[in-house]
């Protein structure tokens, strides 16, 4: 299944193992991985909960891999989201594109992430220095997909 | 059945019982994770539920304002404000979301 929501971790090198196994066709591999910082606005992080909204959240994911899909010529994509209590270094989320070529799989990645901090449900609540907040959504994101429309 | 749970369809006169689901800043600043409430008629809305909350005061006057970033999905897809609503919806009301 192309998208996953859990709490346990996640290895890349088993997913991506899996998703090039007996595909020849498979000619580049690009990935990414979000992990916890220690530190956001000025304040030290010692944990964060991520909430999401089970049954929306896997519907939205699906729809940003198949819109991927349809914008590039690439060939599966993974997408594996954590929830739940997480520290600093610990993995949040994982994107593997496999294609043909990197061109492709690269774009296509950068889009994914792009869409998913913009369009699933999912969100923080950090535990900080200067006490526990929501995180708030940013301009930034908004900006970096709206770049692919 | 009750009359809430009854959608007259066209017509649109009657009041619809939906399931609302509340998530993060917005569920703890209610207090609440879900409850149902009925949608006036005659043509109940996302708006006509969103106004129908703001008049509880407080939290949800403040947290619902016009001016703040609320988002809203109608059965797990994003919905607008003049979104209709139908007997039995599932209607979630969250902020803009954080997640990666």
């Amino acid at each position: 299944m192309p998208v996953r929501v859990q709490t346990q971790d996640f290895d890349i090198a088993a997913e991506t193992a899996a998703m090039r196994a007996d595909n020849p066709g498979i000619g580049a591999i690009a990935s990414f991985i979000g992990l916890v910082r220690d530190l956001n606005e000025g304040d030290s992080v010692s944990a964060m909960t991520l909430e999401h909204y089970p049954g929306m959240t896997e519907r939205a994911l699906e729809r940003i891999v198949q819109d991927a899909k349809q914008r590039w010529d690439i060939i599966e994509v993974l997408v594996v989201h954590r929830v739940g209590t997480l520290r600093p270094l610990d993995q949040i989320v994982l994107v593997i594109v496999t294609g043909a070529h990197r061109g492709e799989a690269f774009a296509a990645c950068e889009f994914v992430m792009d869409y998913l901090k913009t369009q699933a449900p999912f969100w923080k609540k950090e535990q900080t220095s200067a006490g526990d907040r929501w995180v708030d959504a940013r301009d930034s994101d908004d900006a970096a997909a709206q770049r692919w429309q | 059945m009750d009359n809430a749970d009854v959608y007259k369809g066209l017509a649109g006169e009657a009041a619809v019982k939906v399931s609302v689901l509340f998530f993060a800043r917005l569920r703890e600043a209610f207090g609440i994770e879900r409850e149902d409430i009925v949608v006036p008629g005659p043509a109940p809305t996302v708006s006509a539920l969103q106004a129908l909350l703001r008049q509880r005061g407080g939290a949800w006057e403040k947290e619902l304002a016009p001016n703040r970033p609320v988002r809203i999905a109608v059965n797990q897809d994003m919905a607008s404000a003049d979104t209709p609503l139908r007997a039995g919806d599932e209607v979630a009301v969250f902020p803009p979301v954080t997640g990666g």
